[in-house]
């Protein structure tokens, strides 16, 4: 008997692709139950900047296609997978929710998305963001703000928060994210979803517009820690377009994923889980972790990491540098927008004063001044020597502990509007998630149960640089110990809720 | 400027093209000519998304320029960015080394003196803007704009020299020493008309014996030896006309006007650029390794220097025209390729072939390639027909005149380019045959017996004259091809006789 739509739309991505493999179901009719959902909901949610239903449509009758001339599939066959718009893709506008960028077709795919494609992945649409990824909620798209599924009055987190959205609305079981300073693990967080960001270097930029080059990162969001790591999996691998991109082969992640935390040294990252302001239920949840940890087998004990109060400061002055040089060519002349002038230069200025939103000029101009001449050594120069410090804390905490235990993002979702008047405020969601950036490490977001609002929280696990398989090995263990079932509760939807 | 009051110090920034397959960043071709903007990708034409790639070949070139140069080589070396926005620069920052170039502290023997060669470092080019339409090319008055991005990331090495040159002549040798050995090395064309090799000069004013360096001004837009040395004569002038005047000059940017034959105000340092140097975070260190060095440095063609000392003593030529055969592009390979077919023919002309090959290269052959602009390999005479001319002189087959006027056959593609079928052709071997000739000398004494009475019983002057007369003669008989040398034997020989 054919699955019905929300019956597809409930299951995971190794579902659906065991399902489309064996015939019980098409490729078609899983992306149909998914585009259906998308036009019955998102109008609430509004984490879709672009819905691509014919290439969707298409992209799914080829898999179909290939199976029924008995070719071999794609681990992702047939499952949908939604795309933050920072992604190029080749047949669909690619914005990074930017005025500047409205309407821009690139000519070609990013890395990312080429393997996703290659893997069988049907690209369902592009997702809303921060534009060019900078913020914390979505509410600095160009176009329009992303909702909570689990509350439309909220924020989902950002700059992923169209993804983020997206899964947690069932949209699609899969999606991508970047995470420069958090914006993969905690949009993950505030919707109830897990969201990895993966080692720097490991999965390729090529194609992914670019926010802070040295932070930048694409990873994986989906509803369960093995689609996360199936996910990971299909996109990650040496590039040789990204020159950054590590040449070595990937250790498997799926493979070793229940094989438990027995043994392993766990610490609790103690300026993180009693960062400023952080809400009594998330250090609880943190709490709660650590007693799943302990009752799994692992040695858990709290460290200390003193050079991550300065993160947050690092990070303001390394991205937007970065920044303000990789958004230089946003100008008028070649591609996207263009204010007219009389010449050139006031041409420059006036599409870029037109194309960006207040947040995007706000870091271009503190970008510009960290970089320039005579303040170059008292900002970058010293933010740089604060990157090495933070480096060599972890270095030093990961010498004790096999992976570590922090809070994602200090509160749960906040409501539209609240922080959008204080770019501080804003900056400080990230406080937990930046030091990985930092460091070019790897980290991921479990959901770990609701607040009394009803809205859910986030656990971060992390572990240096390579070590995706113990760091998705402990999110494993986690996701089993809290047991997370909890679903947005999206009116018209008939999916079971919890 | 006012005799020797002033002491001019001067030094160059030659941009040299590297000529590798394709472009620094990218796969496109590295060509010259080709229709505006069909030699582009993501990369060279900045898309968001885009990535660049470090083209191992134009790290090679420049090791080479480095041993050529005798700098140190930096084990590791770093690219950065130089941020300013401009049209023909598609990401508004152009990707560059700074403080740690490959090449370090090096120098380049320029006649008796060593001038020091501070750094080479790699770079990306831009593209080229024309403006269309009322201002005549410039971009004052112009309807618009346009750009052809071919050339935006072909490889640059930017070599740059200390301040040791001394006049425009010296900074002139020390240009054409240069380009022939980044030719010899093979790493670039060198044509500064097109563009591939580019010089600017930072000249100022001292008085003569000071170790103090005046103010310097930069002068860009010299497209050639000659102009180089225009330029650098006139501004010497001018700065020497502010300072006596009791001014001060002005560190700026000047640029050469050819036609008008002076320098005029570009930009001041004052309005310059702030150029945001930052480590480019989309490469890696270039670490050139130990073994890779060595290859280089193996790998090194005989540099025009010790070329000319060895051509000096191998063929007995003068100074001037081993200078001339080393500094001009392809002929001393041209002229060593003649030679050898000239020795591998293994007959008596081996003996002062290089003298003789030398010597029509220097002369003839080379006026040709002044005329006609082409380069020595595209002649219609190859190093092979060179060489047969040079042996049909020394078997006596050909008379100088005549091999000159063979050359000049050749050279305009008589005869496939071969001097023997150009002879062949023209019926212009040499006649030595004595009786035949003995026969012309008769005919012609017995046609003018008034002028042989009068010869025999002249006085020395006219004795002279008539002598000449009668060779004048005989030559035209032999419509020239009469063996000079036995002319002048049979003639003695006929008038003291009969």
């Amino acid at each position: 008997m054919t699955p019905t739509g929300d019956e597809l739309t409930g299951r995971s991505a190794a579902e659906l692709a065991a399902m489309v493999r064996h015939g019980d179901v098409s490729a078609v009719e899983v992306t149909d139950a998914h585009l259906q959902r998308i036009a019955a909901l998102d109008g609430d949610v509004r984490a879709f900047l672009c819905v691509a239903e014919g290439q969707a449509r298409a992209a799914a009758a080829e898999v179909d296609g290939a199976r029924g001339r008995g070719e071999a599939l794609g681990p992702l066959a047939g499952v949908p997978v939604a795309v933050k718009d920072m992604f190029c893709t080749k047949d669909l506008p690619t914005t990074c929710a930017s005025r500047i960028l409205e309407g821009w077709r690139p000519p070609y795919d990013s890395t990312v998305v080429a393997r996703l494609r290659a893997a069988g992945a049907v690209v369902i649409g592009k997702t809303n963001l921060d534009e060019f990824a900078m913020g914390s909620s979505t509410e600095n798209s160009g176009f329009f703000p992303t909702a909570n599924p689990w509350d439309l009055g909220r924020v989902p987190g950002g700059s992923s928060g169209g993804s983020a959205a997206a899964v947690a609305a069932r949209f699609a079981p899969l999606a991508l994210g970047t995470d420069t300073g958090g914006s993969i693990r905690q949009p993950a967080a505030l919707c109830g979803v897990v969201g990895l960001r993966p080692t720097y270097g490991r999965v390729s930029r090529y194609g992914i517009v670019a926010y802070a080059s040295s932070l930048d990162q694409a990873g994986p969001f989906a509803t369960t820690v093995a689609d996360t790591a199936l996910l990971l999996e299909a996109m990650w691998g040496h590039d040789p377009c990204d020159s950054t991109s590590i040449p070595s082969a990937p250790e498997p992640v799926l493979a070793s994923l229940e094989d438990g935390v027995a043994g392993l040294r766990i610490g609790v990252v103690e300026e993180l889980a009693d960062v400023d302001g952080i809400q009594p239920e998330v250090r609880a949840a943190v709490e709660s972790a650590r007693r799943l940890f302990e009752k799994a087998g692992a040695e858990v004990d709290t460290v200390s990491v003193p050079s991550v109060e300065y993160g947050l400061s690092a990070y303001y002055v390394i991205a937007p540098a970065e920044a303000s040089s990789n958004l230089a060519r946003y100008d008028g002349v070649r591609y996207g927008l263009r204010a007219p002038a009389s010449e050139v230069a006031a041409m420059n200025a006036a599409t870029r004063e037109a194309g960006f939103g207040a947040e995007v000029k706000r870091r271009i101009m503190l970008g510009t001044y960290a970089l320039s001449a005579g303040y170059y050594d008292a900002y970058y120069g010293q933010a740089q020597r604060v990157r090495t410090l933070i480096i060599r804390d972890f270095a030093r905490a990961y010498e004790r502990f096999d992976v570590l235990l922090a809070p994602t993002s200090p509160t749960t979702a906040f409501e539209l509007g609240a922080k959008t008047s204080d770019p501080l405020a804003m900056y400080l969601s990230d406080v937990c998630t930046i030091p990985t950036n930092l460091t070019g490490a790897c980290a991921v977001s479990v959901p770990a149960g609701l607040d009394g609002a009803g809205l859910p929280i986030g656990v971060q696990v992390l572990a240096p640089a390579l070590g995706e398989a113990v760091l998705l090995r402990a999110a494993r263990c986690l996701e089993a110990g809290f047991n997370f079932t909890g679903r947005p509760n999206l009116g018209r939807s008939t999916l079971g809720e919890a | 400027m006012s005799g020797e009051s002033w002491e001019m110090v001067i030094g160059l920034e030659v941009h040299c093209e590297l000529a590798t397959e394709t472009k620094l960043f990218c796969g496109c071709p590295n060509d010259f000519g080709a229709e505006p903007n069909t030699y582009v990708c993501p990369v060279c034409l900045g898309l968001p998304g885009s990535l660049p790639v470090l083209n191992e070949r134009a790290v090679e070139f420049a090791l080479r320029v480095g041993e050529a140069l005798h700098c140190d080589i930096a084990e590791e070396s770093i690219f950065h960015r130089k941020n300013y926005f401009y049209p023909d620069m598609p990401k508004n920052y152009q990707i560059s080394q700074y403080d740690e170039p490959v090449c370090g502290n090096g120098w380049l023997q320029v006649g008796e003196r060593r001038i020091g060669v501070e750094r080479a470092h790699l770079e990306e080019d831009t593209g080229k803007t024309a403006h269309v339409g009322g201002g005549g090319g410039r971009i004052h008055g112009a309807d618009h704009s346009l750009v052809d991005y071919n050339r935006a990331g072909v490889p640059l090495l930017e070599i740059v020299s200390k301040p040791d040159l001394g006049s425009p002549e010296e900074a002139r040798a020390y240009v054409t020493e240069l380009r022939s050995v980044l030719e010899a090395i093979g790493v670039s064309d060198v044509k500064m008309e097109e563009g591939s090799l580019r010089v600017d000069a930072n000249i100022s004013l001292r008085p003569p014996g000071s170790e103090k360096l005046g103010t310097r001004t930069e002068i860009k837009n010299m497209n050639s030896l000659r102009s180089l040395a225009r330029a650098l004569e006139y501004e010497a002038g001018r700065q020497a006309g502010v300072l006596e005047a009791g001014e001060a000059v002005f560190q700026e940017t000047r640029h050469w006007d050819e036609e008008a034959g002076r320098t005029h105000s570009l930009r001041s340092k004052e309005e310059s650029h702030d150029y945001r140097y930052f480590p480019e975070p989309d490469l890696v260190p270039l670490l050139p390794s130990d073994e890779w060095r060595e290859r280089v440095r193996a790998a090194m063609p005989e540099l025009p220097a010790a070329r000319k000392a060895r051509l000096l003593s191998a063929w007995g030529i003068s100074d001037v025209e081993a200078g001339v055969l080393v500094s001009t592009a392809g002929l001393a390979d041209y002229a060593e390729a003649a030679v050898a077919a000239v020795s591998a023919a293994g007959d008596g002309a081996a003996d002062g072939a290089g003298r003789a090959v030398a010597n029509w290269v220097t002369g003839d052959l080379l006026a040709h390639l002044n005329e006609t602009g082409a380069a020595p390999s595209a002649l219609s005479l190859s190093p092979a027909g060179l060489a047969e001319l040079v042996r049909l002189v020394a078997d006596g087959t050909l008379s100088r005149p005549l091999a000159k006027e063979v050359l000049g056959a050749a050279l305009a593609g008589e005869g496939g380019g071969s001097p023997a079928a150009i002879v062949a052709e023209r019926g212009l071997a040499q006649v030595s045959d004595e009786r035949e000739l003995a026969g012309v000398v008769r005919a012609v004494l017995d046609a003018h017996p008034a002028e042989v009475d009068r010869y025999r019983s002249g006085e020395d002057k006219d004795r002279k004259k008539l002598r000449g007369f009668f060779m004048g003669k005989v030559m035209a008989e032999t419509k020239g091809r009469g063996n000079p040398q036995v002319l002048n034997r049979l003639l003695d020989a006929t008038l003291a006789g009969s």
